[in-house]
């Protein structure tokens, strides 16, 4: 689905949503009524120092504006910005703090959801889509922590070996399947009905107190070690004092 | 990967109180030694996973060699191995036995 | 020689040689030399042979700790819980299990609310046999980290390993209360093969050492405000440096992640056309600034305090 029909079919009710230089801000109506602050990136715009600012920036107004507005994040990225600019001004900063604020703006009530609907890589991916609260994705969106080709260089085996391997396992390959699977991905949305009504339908749902994506990880049999070991050493941990 | 497991009889038991240890990381030509002492007196095994394929008479003798020269009866010593070369993996049986004994290099 | 139980088994990997560098020490000597003597309580040790489940696939070994090291000790005499990764351990990379005892670390923490957190960085990033596992487990880590500050917990970071701080490690540490960092260190996203292969060598040789440690190395970090305190290469010297930031942490708000905005927004702003670190020390009003990675640790800290004061209310 491109940009605008996900737009046209998630605000129905209207939005004023504005796209620019690779970067989405604005504010949408839900089919309750409510307004829903949005940002995001599309194009598979890469997410350098300029463009986590902004979009930390607008968190933190929908923070100021207080109330409980829930936030959506919309995703079609590259990576971080690789660049030697980026790294000199200190991206890792400017990558966590995006992640900082939309997980501040959560807990002070205003819901994060993020619609992975194209491509994110390695840095982007961990600041925008994993630093929401719900990730929502659409089909034909595509995931990734690095491509293959990278992948192979790294690790120097073949791109075919890499193929081959991944077939027994949804833990290290690119795509959507694989991060439904490990957890990342709550709900794969159905471009064919209303997302209007999908999101009002995700935010109407309880609330997870707790992170509970290694626990899906768990449950899909993507992760099947992550969510036991840190319960175990949480429970340690308490019981030590 | 391979897995390797040998069982010796050892001369005494391996001195000290200390419970368990451990020694070294894995990475490419090093190894990691768990000691736990765990078995009888007169026994020490020797658990072994590698990368590196196909040494199995290498690990015999090496391991032999520790046996006979530290006495580790009571010890059981689990490697994990990144291709270490015989000396390199000398050395950790050593300092293994030496951290159950409670010496410090 | 003490008697030691098998609930309370302190583990301490045997040195080859006794050192008191931090980048030469592995993690369970860095604990063992942060920490108070026979404090260290370890969860999830060696001997409960947590491996990954993953390497396998790949033919490569495991360690039994899965290169992280969690527990509970005491600096003087008070609790803190510390977390640290061998970084010569699939270098040090955050693999399934790996992150997953930190996440339960930093959860604990939050729900103690009690004591602080001490993270001894040493890290290539996400493992790439595990990458979507590393990945999560990194979001997991650093939700559980700001959760913790927000319950009040200090967590501090330590870097000054052999593999750095790079990639997923990167994040984390810049959501931590504080870092303290050493010239070893280096705190980066993107690795230098990688800009290399993305922009070319003419804009970043990865192979020009003093290129990579101004662009990344722990004294650039230091003077454009990525670390509050540039530590010398010993483990007292982290010690102390975990000490005194412990003290400095008051848990983030709205005002603090504001002022975070202003501070990113004026680095741009100060240093956005800079094409190298020299440009950015020489703006910051070093007269030498080529002389900087040849400064002693004391002349460094010196230099550093005059040009750009750490703040502790902005991260």
């Amino acid at each position: 689905m491109t940009l605008d029909k996900i737009l046209a079919s998630l605000f129905p009710a209207g939005h004023d949503v504005v796209r620019e230089r690779g970067l989405i801000a604005g504010q949408g109506r839900l089919p309750d009524g409510g307004a829903i602050a949005v940002i995001g990136v599309e194009g598979q715009t890469p997410v350098g120092v300029e463009e986590a600012a902004q979009l930390a920036g607008n968190v933190i107004e929908v923070i100021k504006s207080g109330g409980n507005e829930p936030i959506l994040v919309l995703i079609d990225s590259g990576s971080q910005r690789m660049s030697k600019r980026d790294e000199l001004l200190g991206i890792n900063e400017f990558l966590a703090h995006l992640a900082k604020c939309l997980i501040l703006a959560d807990k002070l009530g205003h819901r994060t959801v993020g619609l992975l609907y194209g491509h994110t890589a390695a840095g982007a991916f961990i600041a925008t889509a994993l630093a929401t609260r719900t990730l929502l994705a659409l089909p034909g969106a595509e995931p990734a922590v690095m491509d293959l080709p990278s992948m192979s260089r790294v690790t120097k085996l073949s791109i075919d070996v890499l193929k081959e391997k991944a077939k027994s396992t949804p833990v290290f390959a690119p795509g959507l399947d694989n991060l439904f699977q490990t957890g990342a991905v709550a709900v794969t949305l159905d471009p064919a009905s209303s997302l209007a009504d999908q999101l009002q339908a995700q935010l109407s749902r309880p609330a997870e107190r707790d992170d509970n994506r290694d626990q899906l990880g768990a449950e899909r049999n993507g992760r099947p070690k992550a969510a036991d070991i840190a319960r175990r050493v949480y429970e340690l941990a308490r019981a030590s004092v | 990967m391979e897995t390797l497991n040998y069982r010796n009889k050892a001369q005494q038991r391996a001195k000290g109180t200390r419970r368990q240890a451990i020694v070294g990381v894995v990475a490419s030509g090093n190894l990691e030694v768990l000691v736990e002492r765990i078995l009888p007196d007169g026994e020490c095994e020797v658990d072994i996973r590698t990368a590196a394929e196909g040494f199995g008479e290498v690990w015999q003798a090496v391991i032999s060699d520790f046996v006979e020269r530290r006495s580790p009866g009571g010890l059981k010593l689990s490697i994990n191995d990144g291709g270490a070369r015989p000396d390199t993996v000398a050395l950790r049986l050593a300092q293994a036995v030496s951290a159950m004994e409670g010496e410090r290099t | 020689m003490s008697t030691v139980t098998l609930d309370n088994a302190k583990v301490a990997r045997q040195p080859l040689v006794s050192t008191n560098s931090w980048y030469e020490a592995s993690a369970r000597q860095r604990v063992e030399g942060l920490l108070d003597a026979n404090s260290f309580v370890e969860f999830i040790g060696p001997e409960m042979r947590e491996m990954s489940p993953h390497l396998a696939l790949f033919d490569l070994p495991e360690q039994f700790d899965d290169g992280m090291v969690v527990g509970l000790g005491r600096i003087d005499g008070a609790p803190v819980l510390v977390a640290a990764q061998e970084g010569r351990f699939m270098g040090g990379a955050f693999g399934e299990v790996h992150g997953a005892k930190l996440t339960g670390l930093l959860r604990a923490a939050r729900d103690m609310a009690s004591m602080p957190v001490l993270i001894l960085f040493d890290t290539g990033g996400v493992r790439l046999q595990e990458a979507n596992a590393g990945e999560l487990a990194i979001a997991e880590i650093m939700r559980a980290l700001m959760e913790a500050r927000f319950a009040g917990v200090p967590v501090v970071g330590l870097v000054g390993g052999r593999s750095g701080c790079y990639g997923g490690g990167g994040l984390i540490a810049g959501s931590c209360s504080a870092l303290a960092v050493s010239e070893q260190g280096r705190i980066s996203v993107s690795g230098p093969e990688v800009i290399e292969t993305n922009r070319g060598v003419e804009e970043f040789d990865s192979k020009d050492r003093a290129l990579v440690w101004r662009t990344m190395g722990g004294k650039h970090r230091r003077l454009i405000g990525g670390a509050e305190v540039f530590a010398d290469d010993t483990i007292e010297s982290f010690r102390n440096a975990a000490r005194y930031l412990i003290e400095l942490a008051p848990a983030p708000t709205l005002d603090t992640l504001e002022a975070e905005q202003a501070r990113l927004a004026q680095r741009i702003h100060d240093f956005g056309d800079c094409a190298d670190a020299l440009d950015i020390w020489r703006s910051l009003g070093a007269s030498e600034p080529e002389t900087i990675p040849a400064l002693s640790y004391e002349a460094f800290v010196a230099l550093a305090d005059r040009l750009q004061e750490p703040r502790h209310d902005a991260r």
